[in-house]
């Protein structure tokens, strides 16, 4: 009887030098055109919905012959979703579909995403690559803190872990006690949740006398919200971790649509599969790379729920410059605010990282704030409740006034608008497990 | 000598003040004396207490905003103006009272005046080069009694 090696558990490292992440940009667009004209074809046999959409602007399939040609396709939106819940995007059959996810509708009905198995591998894979693009090996030991379930974040990311070979603790969201006593006994090297989640757990283990610095933990891949530069580099100065900023959304196909490199400057998006544009958020018109606008994607090889231009809300511009690290697949700016969580207040439009960066600039106050909205007589009020710290904290009442007030200006300069700035005491608004929620709207639309 | 004395920030809403006193109440932590100074939405809570660093330590884990100050106990008798003849002191040594509170210890019956300068030390030397009596912690905290 022949030998039988018993080698299963051996973990082969992920060769990050031989991913697509570096083909030479000729061969990247002869990919990608391939690929879109094929997904163009399947979608359009496939999915009614979508054949309708080109019917009406007179666009078939073998109008596709540049990748220039994509803006003659239809958007789509997540209202479009919405229309067809729970099945009515599906490209292939039930038989073929191996997974449901759907998102938390915060507004009218959840949406439903769709995966056969080839589409399961494909994410695995984006998310393999998106962990070695953060610096994550076999060895490490992954804390992966985001939730399973129906939302894509938990499962997307376990997988990529796993694909890389590296230890996934599949602990998902919330008990923070247990999240801080899991990464200090388990020697955690890596750890997925959200940037919010993460200053909570930053905090918590301030306050259970758990001495961060003694941890071995080395990198953060954080995601699922849009967070700033001073977001991170206060979680990487507390912590002594490196921070990096992971880009998806369940529509495209979960977490790893895009992961920032060693160079931390805008996640890559990994194109060969997900083929980016920029447009106007108001016309719908294309933009050039370097101009800020909504970031539409296209999934170019997703079988089973194919989202053609699909509008993301998010806010961005692609970078074209090269990247310190060699990979040729383009970059996006952080995306620091979404087309729709803009608030209008009084005529003025105003984003909540704007209010961010005006409570960072007041020196030592700490982005734990949120946002009030009501109406009275017909006006809007914007009240901003922002913790005291000890840092901020003075012995006299002036002295509070004047924080009160300097907020305040701050705040005017930067949204052009006057707000009420109230003082809370430390640890008092409501933190999050998951996304943030930083704006309460008590206006009687 | 200077005391140390402990701030705290609490919202201007029902039962926000008996959070940081209970907190003391059951470490066994006794309040010496304190002052209130409040605001329209926010008051500040100063504290004089025995062993103000252990009291911050659990202040500040009950999740309390807690700020540390230097301020000066000096002892004056208690009669017609005691206090008065102290502010002349500390006018004429160009001294500003930045804020100030007052108890009176009871086996004494002397009152002690709690004072926050701008420059502690500067004051310190003015109203010790005239006399008057600058308590040190131990004084204060065993009720004057040695």
């Amino acid at each position: 009887m022949a030998e039988r090696r018993l080698d299963h558990g051996k973990k082969q490292a992920f060769n990050v030098a031989s991913a697509p992440d570096y083909l030479p940009l000729p061969q990247l667009r002869a990919l990608q055109l391939e690929r879109l004209q094929s997904i163009v074809q399947r979608t359009y046999e496939r999915v009614a919905h979508f054949r309708e959409r080109c019917d009406a602007l007179n666009v078939e399939p073998s109008n596709i012959q540049r990748l220039e040609d994509i803006e003659a396709l239809p958007f789509t939106v997540k209202d479009d979703l919405r229309a067809t819940y729970p099945y009515g995007l599906f490209a292939s059959p039930m038989e073929e579909i191996v997974r449901l996810h759907a998102s938390s509708g915060t507004t009218g009905k959840p949406i439903v995403v769709a995966y056969n198995q080839s589409d399961i591998a494909l994410w695995a894979h984006v998310m393999e690559r998106s962990f070695a693009a953060c610096g994550v090996h076999p060895g490490d030991v992954v804390q992966n803190a985001y939730g399973y379930g129906l939302f894509t974040g938990g499962l997307g990311a376990h997988y990529g872990a796993e694909a890389l070979g590296a230890t996934v603790i599949p602990i998902s969201g919330g008990q923070s006690d247990r999240q801080i006593m899991v990464m200090r006994d388990f020697g955690v090297t890596a750890l997925c949740c959200t940037p919010s989640y993460f200053l909570h757990l930053l905090e918590r283990a301030t306050d259970l006398g758990v001495d961060w610095a003694s941890l071995p933990l080395r990198v953060g891949i954080f995601g699922a919200e849009p967070w700033t530069d001073s977001m991170r580099e206060r979680i990487e100065q507390e912590s002594g971790i490196r921070a990096f900023d992971i880009y998806g959304l369940s529509e495209i196909i979960g977490p790893g649509v895009g992961v920032e490199c060693s160079a931390q400057n805008g996640p890559h998006l990994f194109e060969d599969h997900f083929y980016p544009e920029i447009i106007d958020p108001e016309t719908g018109a294309p933009l050039p790379d370097g101009e800020e606008g909504e970031l539409v994607l296209t999934t170019l090889t997703k079988q089973a729920m194919p989202m053609i231009r699909y509008r993301t809300r998010d806010i961005t511009a692609i970078d074209p410059e090269p990247c310190a690290c060699g990979r040729t697949i383009r970059r996006i700016r952080r995306i620091s605010r979404r087309s729709d969580d803009m608030l209008i207040i009084r005529g003025v439009n105003v984003f909540p990282s704007q209010i961010e960066s005006a409570l960072l600039r007041v020196e030592g106050t700490l982005p734990h704030y949120q946002i009030e909205l009501t109406r009275t007589h017909g006006l809007d009020q914007m009240e901003v409740a922002v913790e005291v710290t000890p840092e901020i904290l003075s012995d006299k009442v002036s002295g509070m006034e004047a924080l009160q007030k300097r907020i305040g200006h701050a705040l005017e300069q930067v949204l052009g608008l006057r707000a009420t700035v109230r003082l809370v005491e430390p640890q008092t608004l409501p933190r999050s497990e998951g996304k943030a929620r930083r704006v309460i709207d008590r206006r009687e639309v | 000598m200077k005391i140390q004395q402990l701030s705290l920030f609490l919202e201007n809403r029902p039962s926000h003040l008996k959070h940081p006193c209970e907190v003391l109440a059951q470490t066994g932590i006794n309040i010496r004396t304190l002052s209130l100074a409040d605001a329209e939405r926010f008051g500040i809570l100063r504290l004089i207490v025995s062993e103000w660093e252990r009291a911050r330590e659990v202040l500040e884990a009950a999740g309390c905003a807690v700020r540390v100050d230097e301020v000066v106990a000096l002892e004056v008798s208690d009669e017609t103006g005691g206090l008065a003849q102290v502010l002349g002191m500390l006018e004429s040594g160009g001294h500003n009272v930045e804020y100030m509170y007052a108890f009176t210890l009871r086996r004494t019956e002397k009152a002690v005046l709690i004072m926050r300068f701008d420059d502690t030390d500067a004051a310190i030397a003015t109203l010790a080069a005239r006399g008057v009596s600058v308590l040190d912690p131990v004084t204060l905290f065993s009720d004057g009694q040695l």
